[in-house]
């Protein structure tokens, strides 16, 4: 990608204080932000995936957590530094996001209209009635009919899918160079959801905006993202454009969301799952916090952590697989028959 | 040269390094003996109980009027000084604690009787009993009950019996919600659904499903029930309308206490600190017990 | 989806909520009315009595008997009994024969004076303390308010005021004690001397449960994601406690008012004892020690009357102002 940075996260680390002790949420993550492209971030749930957003957004309580180490660069400024008057200007307008739940995400006894012009009277020098015509707009942007008698109502006269448009026209009311989308479309029905995506790269065309798209579901990743982060236990354990992690994923976890994804000519096979659960990450495993429910665990992986190997200029992945030293695995069939399709992508084929 | 290190784990060896996960066990009763709060409260209340009932040790009687030691301040031989009849007061105060607790158990202990009883039965059995339970909560609601409480107390000779009677007829109301609530939400369960096809003995499982279930809920209900009995109960007697002479309680000490306000100030201050410290015992179990139901984080 | 007969249907669906709770009040309204007549059917003491001479004839006493319908069925004797309430005739107080109705209105800006001052100064200090306490939980100033909130719902609400008589009154002698003026003195300045300690007294007593309602309320609000979304937004902690929390927060609110309202009229029976403060309250308290049944009688109507109607009006108000009722 030639763009040029817009974020860029080094060595983040986020924990939780706890009654039993610091759960270390985030664990050194680096990631780099560039503009106009959208980022998914990919992982379990506790990955530390929603975490590092919220750290982005300096959202976490001060209270229950703490950015450990680390710095978060945007536009001159360290934002895991940045006063919260300086965030306040930050937020909403250079930076805005969008959550998982619209149903929750507007408040229930407010118009619409006040919920929106609130944010645009807060970033831009505007009067109530300007402000009130850019919230018809924004309305009528983000795809609602009749804004004009739409904006006079209350969220619990809009439906799942309209909701989540109203949350999308708050957030991208100030032209925000990023928006993160945590999980924007768990909560709908599958229909709306495509929607919803549909008009998130939409709007990013229009605008040249950053995405961070933050999900659990890989499915969703493959038609949204350019990039794609695996996160593990607070952890990219790979990172890559989203052909690179679609069709020549090089970490046994990544291998495991993959072939986890239900696939429409699923016949009689049944859906792979991943054994086990995610580490206790109040004292996180010695090595590859992966390894015990990895198959293919080296001995290594419970002694060190391995270190980002690189495949390419764009794609890296944290396994001890990769180390020259490592015997050779054979991947599950589905990723092989991925990789074949990535060697003819490479070689400049068209493939259906 | 080959080194061990890169070598594949054994799956079998992989099942014993697991990463175990080191959750405790929070139980109810664990978060409760931990709130620091709660401890300390129980402890009061059980200390001051144990000294109430303890009173019979004291080397005075708690109804021998002796006018010359009318009004002593609080000394060596009377802790807590003597009344305007010269009895000795610290002695009176743990006679009186005996009947102000026993006022608000006693009276707590009727009202979550009763309100179990009918929030069961209006709950399990539903449709028009149930409707008809709940008019006639409603109609107790909108009883000004404090008033009712003194009339009754008026119309009929005040005496601790009567007044725990009264008391605990009049705040049933809250256990009776909370009960039928949970009884709903228990019958329409599955297992209750599969005990009635089996033909199961229904008001045993209600029973047995019901009383783990809605206990706790109880248990508060009733802890905050204590406190508003005991504040009833005093607030009736300071008036004149609840325990009579020469029988006392803190609240009917109080009543007697205004007459000396300025000359023997110790008189008010002893019964409405230990009101105050038993009520607000009570009320912060309630809480505890409430954050110890439903933890917050 | 046009605009108009939306709301009309909004319109129609609450008159006929508004209907149906009206409703719900008849049978409430009933059983307030027969435990009234009951009171006074129960009372001590034979009402005949009091026009008999002891050199009466028996017959002249089965006359006033007659006379005074005692000889009717208790079913028709309750219904005269309503219809004279009805035509706002309450009877005769036993002990000054005082019309009932107009010792009770004589009395009313007393007991209003009181408690709506002492409600109005309860949410003015307790909502915004709540919401500060909300802001900074588990900060000093957090344990410090729930501390004193605690104090102030388990106080027995009779020692308060007596605490308060005796630093202010006896031993500083600032402040009146009793009463709601000097004699003889008619000014703003001696009444508001002698609200001082009784307003005290209920507003200490108030504000515990609203400051811990308002509290509890915030930080369950303040858990919701459109807190969180109003942060993304850049809104400063304040300004979302000023503009969307506090709207939240104030209509659980109404319901705890609602419950007060009653009290605005049938007054503080312990604080005007305590205080000796000429309202209803006391008024009460007094029929009650001379077993002035028609006043018992008339107060317990009342009361259960404003009872009913402070939960109407809650109800009411919280389906107006919370705009999602249409659910």
């Amino acid at each position: 990608m030639t763009h040029s940075k817009i974020l860029e996260i080094e060595d983040l680390t986020v924990s939780f204080h706890t009654r039993v002790g610091d759960i270390q949420a985030v664990r050194g993550v680096d990631l780099e932000l560039y503009k106009g492209e959208t980022l998914a971030i990919v992982g379990e749930s506790g990955s530390g995936k929603s975490v590092t957003a919220k750290a982005i957004m300096r959202l976490l309580s001060k209270k229950q957590s703490s950015i450990k180490q680390g710095s978060i660069l945007f536009d001159g400024i360290d934002l895991s530094h940045a006063s919260e008057g300086q965030m306040m200007n930050i937020r909403g307008k250079d930076i805005a996001m969008i959550f998982q739940d619209p149903m929750t995400s507007l408040n229930p006894t407010l118009t619409i209209e006040r919920q929106i012009i609130e944010t645009l009277r807060m970033h831009q020098k505007l009067t109530k009635h300007e402000a009130q015509k850019k919230a018809v707009e924004l309305l009528e942007m983000v795809g609602i009919p009749q804004p004009e008698i739409r904006n006079k109502q209350y969220p619990h006269q809009f439906s799942g899918g309209m909701r989540q448009r109203v949350v999308i026209a708050i957030a991208i009311a100030c032209n925000p160079k990023i928006l993160i989308a945590d999980e924007p479309t768990t909560a709908l029905d599958v229909t709306i959801q495509a929607k919803i995506l549909e008009l998130l790269k939409d709007l990013q065309k229009k605008m040249d905006t950053s995405i961070i798209f933050i999900t659990h579901d890989l499915g969703v990743v493959a038609n949204m993202a350019n990039r794609v982060a695996v996160m593990y236990a607070g952890k990219i354990v790979e990172i890559g454009t989203v052909d690179e992690i679609f069709y020549n994923p090089k970490h046994p976890y990544t291998w495991g969301l993959i072939c986890s994804m239900p696939t429409l000519d699923l016949k009689d096979k049944e859906l792979y799952t991943i054994p086990g659960s995610p580490p206790d990450l109040i004292h996180p495993p010695k090595g590859d916090a992966f390894a015990p429910r990895n198959p293919y665990a080296l001995s290594i992986d419970t002694l060190e952590q391995p270190p980002m190997f690189r495949i390419s200029d764009t794609h890296y992945a944290a396994t001890w697989l990769l180390d020259p030293k490592a015997p050779k695995v054979s991947p599950p069939d589905e990723i092989l028959r991925r990789q074949q399709i990535f060697e003819r992508l490479e070689a400049g084929e068209v493939v259906q | 040269m080959h080194d061990v290190r890169y070598e594949l784990l054994n799956p079998a060896t992989l099942g014993s390094k697991q990463v175990t996960y080191t959750e405790r066990r929070e139980t109810v009763l664990y978060r409760l003996f931990h709130d620091r709060r709660a401890v300390t409260a129980g402890s009061v209340l059980v200390l001051l109980t144990i000294i109430c009932l303890l009173a019979f040790l004291s080397p005075y009687d708690p109804n021998q009027l002796s006018i010359m030691d009318k009004l002593h301040a609080p000394s060596w031989a009377h802790w807590f000084g003597t009344d305007d009849h010269g009895r000795d007061y610290f002695t009176r105060i743990l006679y009186g604690g005996q009947v102000s607790l026993a006022v608000g158990l006693l009276s707590m202990l009727i009202a979550v009787s009763l309100g179990t009883i009918v929030g069961t039965v209006s709950g399990y059995l539903g449709g028009v009993i149930d409707g008809l339970f709940m008019r006639f909560l409603d109609v107790f609601m909108s009883l000004p009950s404090f008033f009712i409480l003194m009339i009754l107390n008026a119309y009929l000779k005040p005496s601790v019996q009567n007044m725990i009677i009264i008391i605990g007829l009049l705040s049933w109301m809250d256990v009776a919600r909370i009960v039928r609530s949970q009884t709903m939400s228990i019958k329409e369960q599955e297992f209750m659904l599969y005990a009635r096809s089996i033909g199961v003995r229904m008001w045993r499982t209600i029973f047995k499903h019901l009383i783990p279930g809605v206990m706790p809920s109880i248990v508060v209900a009733a802890s905050l029930n204590v406190a508003n009995a005991i504040l009833t109960e005093s607030a009736l007697s300071f008036l004149g309308l609840g325990v009579q002479p020469p029988a006392s309680s803190w609240g009917s000490m109080l009543n007697n206490a205004q007459g000396y306000l300025g000359t023997a100030s110790y008189l008010a201050i002893f019964p409405g600190v230990l009101i105050l410290i038993v009520i607000l015992s009570f009320n912060v179990i309630g809480d505890a017990l409430r954050d110890a139901l439903e933890p917050t984080e | 989806m046009a605009t108009p007969s939306l709301l009309f249907w909004r319109e129609l669906r609450l008159s006929r909520m508004i209907l149906r709770r009206m409703l719900q009040i008849v049978p409430l309204l009933f059983v307030i009315s027969v435990i009234s007549f009951a009171l006074v059917k129960l009372s001590p003491g034979d009402p005949v009595k009091m026009f008999v001479t002891p050199n009466m004839h028996p017959e002249d006493v089965e006359r006033i008997r007659r006379s005074l319908g005692l000889n009717l069925p208790i079913y028709e004797q309750y219904f005269r009994w309503l219809g004279q309430i009805v035509h706002g005739n309450l009877g005769y107080s036993l002990q000054n024969s005082q019309p009932v109705l107009g010792q009770i209105l004589q009395r009313l800006p007393a007991t209003i004076g009181l408690m709506g001052t002492a409600l109005a100064a309860t949410l003015i200090i307790a909502i915004p303390l709540g919401l500060v306490a909300a802001k900074y939980e588990n900060t000093w100033i957090d344990r410090l308010l729930n501390m004193i909130s605690y104090i102030s719902i388990s106080i027995p609400v009779f020692w308060f005021g007596i605490l308060l008589i005796e630093f202010f009154s006896v031993k500083l002698n600032w402040l009146p004690s009793l009463g709601m003026q000097t004699i003889g003195e008619n000014s703003f300045v001696d009444l508001a001397q002698h609200a001082i300690l009784p307003v005290t007294t209920l507003t200490f007593q108030g504000c515990g449960a609203y400051y811990r309602y308002v509290r509890s309320n915030t930080l369950s609000e303040i858990r919701k994601s459109y807190v969180e979304f109003g942060h993304a937004k850049g809104l400063s902690i304040w300004k979302l406690l000023w503009s969307h929390i506090l709207k939240n927060v104030m209509l659980p609110v109404i319901t705890l008012l609602g419950m007060s309202l009653p009290t605005l009229i049938s007054g503080a029976y312990i604080t005007e004892s305590v205080f000796s403060w000429p309202g209803l309250g006391l008024l009460s308290v007094d029929a009650i020690f001379s077993l002035d049944y028609p006043i018992i009688m008339a107060m317990t109507l009342f009361s259960g009357l404003m009872l009913i109607l402070g939960n109407l009006f809650a109800d009411m108000t919280y389906q107006f102002v919370d705009p999602r009722i249409r659910k």
